[in-house]
């Protein structure tokens, strides 16, 4: 088991290199991207005085070096500071956003990962069988759609007839079965979008292991096709599934903005492309830390379990 | 990426073809007109706008889209106010007066009108209000309206401006929505305080995703405020929008998607509300630089331009075709004796010719932040123009940063102005040689001296006669091709009443709708 933790250890020393790593990167693409918050904010209107008075606000005058110190400072305190563009503190402005993007993808995983799973398997089961081709036939043509056709899809089907409501919105009041029929929808769509991948490397895993002589001698053996997958070709086929499920979920978290502004859900995709386009830099730097704390966390949760589902890694000799 | 929601290019036939199927599911038999009926008090009314950003603040300084700015209008006052019908009405200023050359302004302050935290409202409020805007610190987009102000006091129950010019117009410029009042304390007002004299209070407040107001119970106005209460949401995406309005989680949206509005008039139940407006879509040349620097060349881009097709191509009829004027036809002093020009090539090849050339080439950056529909605008502009002998090589832009890296640095491209309530406005703020957002760089000797002398001319006649030629010059020599005037498209639900007349100085019923409005 030591070996577990060691790799846990490491694994987080390196994440936290990554995010510092990405937090310059992040840094230096804002800074590349041409103009400031106080041109996009003044937009259309600005004159070069009210630029320059509103940069001094801001502390936009001051070199870029000393504006990442500064917010490194800050962060390494766990302070993030405020919004540049409205000066709420951005712990406030993420806080409630979080939390929907984290619902919305949990309750889409719920489930998209117990959908694609047992539509992979038996799709294994009854290889090119009707049932096989007609799975893989949906689950491609939902994920080659655009998610906003596939969500307008939806709206008109089950919105528009009055059974879910189009807009998933969300405040303080509202109970956790009343967010599960109200985020129905988008969560729906995100489960099409993302089953189709899953339970492809589901089905391909086990495909690939049922060429094995082991399972054929277990089927010579005269056990019942269901057996033989679940007994003995699903456990050493886990490890490819539980990456691609983890590479699903953190799409989940981070790559659902579409989704977002067709259903009107207040989620972290929103705000990292209003504060892109607005060039609000602390709160695209406080919300790309999130997204690749996510893939960070994931990826290590990916690789713990895919070690753990291993015998031949966990007892290296 | 924003293209991406809100129905840029090339995802514009799916968007539009996914809301045609959802309005088309909504159709039924037998829709009820109701009578436009007195207004009357009560109900929560629901707006969704197109343009919430989670940067949106409550900084007065910055507010840039019409979310802020409506819900704004409606928990504050400014000083004076823009009727329906364009005229100028006291609103916490009760009256004012000038000096005989329009240099010192008088504004007697309205008593009794308190703040929603019970303090009243007093002169000195209004020149802390205003000097907010004004001075080396001032980081206002409304600064440049303010800078011609030298002096402001207090005296008595009385505001006293003193200009550093003489300007008839000038408290057409108070009712700028940057410039409410709001409570101050040693000279200065926070920019930040959820406080206001308006008619409904803010109780929250979530930037980029909602507002919620309830109706004032002290609001001095009698006549206005009728929702009991109001909640306000960004939808970003147009087919979402749409949707939420016929699904009747909305009871108005504004900006309409003009590709699907046919469809949304349709539906049962919703009104479209188009307002023929002030705001115009532009090309703007750099006339310093060649070969814009020759005003045939300019003329021979002005005549080569299909304007009707551009009316009913990019804005699906709902505006109307301009005529190199900044001015709305519905504004006073509009010179209605002015030639309208139509697409000639013959002409703009005469043009051409003047100029000493056989055909011309240049290049037209255009991006759809400029306006929703620039770019298929500037591909039909150099359709048209190609039979003209001029050849124009359409350049797509990227939407983000266009204002930064475009405008008045490309030496032609497409911009948009939501007009000003007056000419001269219009003119000092976009046309007057020197002036911050003089996008074309354009400096005719005659109009500038014009222009200054209109501004402060109180007799109507004279002013009149000025602007008649300032006009004049202006379609002929500007850098500007002016080829449409967008309406304000909104729609709302039949139950929701609208006055007779509504505001065309900005959207939204001159960004009063929620004061103005009521539920039938």
């Amino acid at each position: 088991m030591s070996i577990i933790w060691s790799m846990i250890s490491k694994r987080l020393a390196l994440g936290l290199l990554t995010l510092f790593v990405i937090s310059i990167i992040i840094f230096g693409a804002t800074e590349l991207l041409p103009g400031d918050l106080a041109k996009n904010i003044l937009g259309q209107s600005a004159t070069p005085e009210t630029v320059a008075a509103f940069r001094k606000e801001l502390g936009l005058d001051l070199p870029a070096h000393t504006r990442y110190i500064n917010w490194l400072l800050g962060a390494l305190h766990g302070d993030f500071g405020t919004s540049l563009a409205n000066k709420r503190p951005i712990a406030d402005l993420i806080a409630t956003r979080l939390s929907n993007t984290l619902f919305l993808a949990l309750y889409a995983a719920a489930i998209a990962i117990p959908l694609s799973l047992t539509l992979g398997i038996l799709a294994a089961l009854y290889r090119n069988s009707i049932f096989d081709r007609a799975a893989n036939a949906m689950a491609l043509t939902s994920i080659s759609f655009p998610e906003f056709f596939v969500a307008y899809i939806l709206i008109f089907v089950l919105a528009q007839s009055g059974w879910f409501p189009s807009m998933a919105r969300m405040d303080a009041s509202t109970t956790f079965t009343e967010a599960l029929y109200r985020t129905f929808l988008p969560a729906l769509t995100l489960t099409l979008v993302v089953t189709a991948h899953m339970m492809r490397m589901t089905r391909a895993a086990l495909i690939n292991l049922l060429a094995s002589p082991y399972i054929e001698m277990a089927r010579l053996k005269g056990m019942s096709p269901a057996r033989v997958i679940l007994k003995h070709a699903l456990p050493n086929a886990l490890a490819p599934i539980i990456t691609v499920v983890a590479l699903n979920l953190a799409y989940l978290i981070t790559g659902v903005v579409v989704v977002e502004a067709v259903f009107v859900y207040p989620g972290l995709g929103q705000l990292m492309v209003d504060s892109v386009s607005k060039r609000d830099f602390p709160v695209v730097q406080a919300v790309a830390l999130i997204f690749a704390a996510a893939y960070v966390l994931l990826n290590l949760t990916a690789d713990v379990l895919s070690t753990l589902s291993n015998p031949r890694l966990i007892h290296r000799k | 990426m924003t293209d991406f929601i809100t129905g840029g290019l090339s995802r514009r036939g799916l968007l539009k073809g996914a809301t045609a199927l959802g309005a088309a599911g909504l159709i039924l038999p037998a829709s009820v007109r109701r009578a436009m009926a007195e207004p009357k008090k009560g109900g929560i009314i629901r707006i969704a706008f197109a343009s919430g950003n989670t940067t949106d603040s409550l900084d007065p300084a910055t507010w840039d889209s019409q979310f802020v700015q409506c819900f704004n209008t409606a928990r504050n006052c400014t000083l004076t106010e823009i009727a329906p019908d364009g005229s100028l009405v006291p609103e916490i200023a009760e009256s004012w007066e000038a000096s005989a050359d329009a240099v010192t302004w008088t504004f007697k302050i309205r008593k009794g009108v308190t703040y929603h935290s019970g303090k009243s409202l007093t002169p000195d409020d209004v020149v802390a209000s205003i000097n907010y805007h004004r001075g080396e610190e001032s980081k206002s987009a409304a600064k440049p309206y303010v800078d011609p102000i030298s002096d402001i006091k207090a005296d008595g129950d009385n505001v006293v401006v003193t200009l550093s010019g003489g300007n008839a117009d000038f408290p057409f410029i108070m009712a700028d929505y940057h410039l409410v009042i709001l409570p101050s304390a040693d000279g200065k007002i926070d920019p930040m305080t959820t406080d206001g004299c308006g008619g409904y209070v803010l109780d929250s407040f979530e930037p980029g995703v909602s507002v919620k107001m309830t109706r004032n119970p002290n609001y001095w106005k009698t006549d206005r405020a009728w929702f009991d209460g109001v909640e306000i949401l960004a939808i970003v995406d147009a087919a979402a929008r749409q949707n939420a309005l016929m699904t009747g989680e909305v009871d108005v949206i504004d900006s309409v998607d003009l590709n699907t509005v046919a469809l949304l008039g349709r539906a049962p139940g919703i009104k479209v509300l188009p307002v023929a407006g002030n705001q115009h879509y532009v090309f703007v040349m750099d006339t310093r630089a060649a070969p814009f620097s020759d005003a045939n060349v300019r003329q021979a881009l002005k005549w080569g331009i299909d304007r009707q097709e551009l009316v009913d191509k990019i804005l699906q009829g709902y505006g109307e075709v301009g005529n190199d004027l900044p001015i709305g036809r519905q504004q006073p002093f509009y010179n209605t004796e002015l030639e309208q020009k139509t697409y000639d090539p013959d002409k703009a090849k005469f043009f051409l010719k003047e100029a000493g050339m056989d055909k011309l080439d240049v290049q037209l950056s255009v991006a759809d932040s400029a306006f929703a529909g620039a770019v298929d605008a500037g591909v039909l502009y150099a359709e048209r123009a190609a039979a003209a002998g001029i050849n124009i090589e359409v350049v797509r832009e990227p939407s983000d940063g266009y204002w930064d890296n475009v405008w008045m640095k490309k030496p032609f491209c497409a911009s948009y102005w939501g007009g000003r309530p007056t000419q001269d406005l219009m003119f000092s703020v976009a046309y007057s040689a020197g002036a911050p957002w003089n996008e074309s760089f354009w400096d005719n000797a005659r109009f500038n001296e014009l222009l200054i002398a209109a501004r402060s001319e109180l007799d109507e006649t004279k002013r009149r006669d000025m602007y008649w030629e300032m006009q004049s010059i202006c379609a002929n020599d500007s850098g500007t091709v002016i080829p449409m005037f967008a309406s304000y498209v909104m729609a709302h639900s039949d139950k929701v009443g609208i006055p007779e007349v509504v505001g065309a100085n900005q959207g939204m019923d001159g960004l009063r709708a929620i004061e103005r409005w009521w539920f039938a």
